[in-house]
């Protein structure tokens, strides 16, 4: 009897410690909300939410999250434009193109990226980056070819365009939302890359067959054979990419400029959400109204990548019953 | 007739088909070039702080502490700050991660409550680090009443990176083949018995190579210590776990962007990425070595 009563109570144990995620998630969840409430409730959540104005250490103070949400989706759009073509392509040279022995190589490094220090790409970022757009890209664009483009003399061409180059490709500083976005894309690519691939290996192998017995060259069945069969692993890939670079705080913090406005080109400053958290939390008076607006993006940001788990788990199991019913 | 038919089309056909291997080679070529440039800029990265740390790092350099308002000496205190942080992470999360992997693939039974753990996972592994960050604040450092201490770093990074060691726990577990389980069962052990003496340490060297690697996410994070553990400057090593410690990578923050020193301190700075790449790529290194070996070495 008494090893039942053992190998009972061990079964209690450990379900019970299984339970330990739920009840963290559901913690996170409710610290979150309750030291955020008070913002949206002593301001009201549309003004926080639409207020144009982060002014917290003004005096009146003002909570206006909405340069900050811009900044996170202006960095997010940028950087999604580079990474979700770049990772699903290395995902592609990966899991059909390379010859085994590259693979061997490109799949670990990409790895190692995966797990290589934010803070340490915010810093090239800084030191490296920065200075080569603000000094030696910016020259280049905004003088030298206006300068070109006038000297032809051809119409348009020598105004209008000259004119877009002048104006609109000068920068004032390098630590800006393409800077950040650049840095950030380092940071999406092995994301998206290692679930894309997973995607594309789980490709039955009869579909590449078939498609190059009918005479398809490899290109071919890749683009219209094997990415369209695996189009919901991708889209898995691409919103889990998005919510990495959506949370990301040590790149934006380092080179996204800072500047809590709403970015309105590429070249301008922006301070995204994790940004604003990472540098006020420390300044902001314990349990003032700045703390509570700063737990208050921290439960926007919660509220966004836990949505975007929640779609990407909804679209892998999707995928999973087309899978089984073999419908292409 | 069809003769002549074939042979006024056997140019176009000719050119079409080179036409279409024009097509191939060229986006072949696309995805070869696309498809490198993760690793290019990871090799660019390395190559550069390399190149600008190697003259730093000396043994002086992580031996000694900060001098001189930090423009001078060594990093050692924020070398142990990150040791300690990790080691003090992974004694919390490895018992907590290993367990839940052990319920996941030998106790759950399919059905709401196992969904709602797997769906609990997976979000938490979607939570952003400055989130966590934020929840170690209001509960280790405010709740619990810690204050900013190395317990309350080393638990918010455990908290961060569980749903990793699940994971990776849960895949060695799951490839113990079934007929080793049954092997035991079938000699008349218990079911933990059998977990005990034949799963567990079959798949050890598995969740030890997961270890490893969050070992290794775990000292690159910034974000989750910031309000929890990080010191900009502490006097000597931390005396308990209640004590603030400096960090590597908060290191590496503060120097390039809050001191007055920003130009001065460039080269501490250097070394300071250089270490904490090293360490953190190191390990890395390790676990996907070892994990390498592991799948070929297995017999079954």
């Amino acid at each position: 009897m008494r090893w039942q009563t053992k190998e009972k109570a061990v079964e209690r144990i450990v379900s019970a410690v299984g339970l330990f995620s739920v009840i963290v998630l559901l913690l996170i969840g409710f610290f979150l909300f309750k030291e955020a409430f008070f913002i949206f409730y002593k301001i009201g959540v549309m003004k926080v939410l639409f207020g144009m104005a982060w002014y917290p250490t003004y005096e009146p103070p003002e909570f206006g999250m909405f340069p900050l949400i811009m900044g996170t989706v202006a960095v997010t759009i940028l950087t999604s434009l580079l990474a979700i073509p770049l990772g699903i392509a290395t995902a592609v040279y990966i899991a059909e193109v390379a010859h085994h022995r590259v693979k061997e190589i490109l799949k670990p490094v990409i790895e190692m990226l995966a797990s290589f220090p934010s803070v340490v790409l915010g810093f090239f970022g800084m030191v490296v980056v920065a200075p080569i757009l603000s000094n030696w890209l910016s020259p280049i664009l905004s003088e030298h070819i206006p300068e070109l483009l006038r000297s032809t003399g051809i119409p348009l061409l020598s105004t209008t365009v000259a004119d877009f180059f002048y104006d609109k490709l000068f920068i004032a500083s390098g630590l800006n939302i393409s800077t950040a976005a650049l840095m950030l894309t380092a940071r999406a690519i092995p994301v998206i890359s290692s679930i894309a691939e997973d995607a594309l290996t789980a490709v039955p192998r009869t579909y590449r067959e078939a498609s190059y017995s009918l005479g398809a060259g490899k290109w071919d069945t890749i683009w219209r054979v094997v990415i369209p069969s695996s189009v919901s692993g991708l889209s898995v890939a691409v919103i889990l990419g998005i919510g990495t670079i959506v949370g990301e705080t040590m790149i934006v913090l380092m080179v996204a400029g800072g500047a809590a406005v709403i970015p309105y080109w590429i070249f301008d400053a922006a301070r995204p959400m994790p940004a604003a958290i990472a540098a006020e939390m420390a300044e902001a008076p314990f349990r003032s109204l700045h703390y509570h607006a700063l737990f208050g993006i921290g439960a926007i940001l919660f509220l966004i990548t836990f949505g975007l788990s929640l779609l990407s788990d909804f679209i892998s199991k999707k995928y999973r019953s087309v899978r089984i019913g073999e419908k292409i | 007739m069809t003769e002549t038919f074939r042979d006024a089309r056997a140019p176009i056909d000719a050119l079409r088909k080179r036409g279409r291997n024009l097509t191939e080679s060229f986006f072949l070529s696309l995805i070869r070039l696309l498809g490198s440039v993760g690793a290019l800029i990871l090799f660019a990265i390395l190559f550069f702080v390399a190149y600008n740390g190697i003259h730093i790092l000396s043994w002086e350099f992580i031996t000694q502490p900060p001098l001189d308002a930090m423009t001078k000496g060594g990093i050692f205190p924020v070398i142990v700050g990150t040791v300690l942080l990790t080691m003090l992470c992974m004694i919390v999360v490895m018992p907590i991660g290993v367990t839940t992997a052990i319920f996941l693939s030998e106790y759950a039974k399919p059905g709401l409550l196992l969904k709602i753990v797997m769906m609990s996972i997976y979000t938490l592994a979607g939570v952003p680090s400055v989130v966590f960050g934020l929840f170690g604040l209001a509960v280790f450092v405010v709740t619990l009443n810690f204050g900013m201490s190395l317990l309350a770093g080393s638990l918010t990074l455990a908290i961060m990176v569980l749903p990793y060691i699940i994971s990776t726990s849960e895949e060695a577990l799951k490839a113990v083949p079934y007929s080793f389980k049954e092997a035991s069962l079938a000699c008349g052990a218990t079911k933990w018995q059998t977990i005990r003496k034949v799963i567990l340490p079959t798949a050890l060297p598995g969740i030890l190579t997961g270890a490893i690697l969050g070992t290794a996410k775990v000292s690159g994070e910034t974000a989750p210590i910031m309000f929890t553990a990080a010191a900009f400057f502490t006097t000597g090593l931390p005396r308990s776990v209640f004590e603030p410690v400096m960090a590597l990578p908060y290191h590496i923050y503060v120097l390039a962007t809050a001191g007055t020193h920003i130009e001065e301190t460039r080269p501490i700075q250097y070394g300071t990425a250089l270490t904490l790449i090293v360490l953190v790529l190191g390990m890395n290194l390790l676990g996907i070595i070892l994990r390498s070996r592991q799948r070929k070495k297995r017999a079954w």
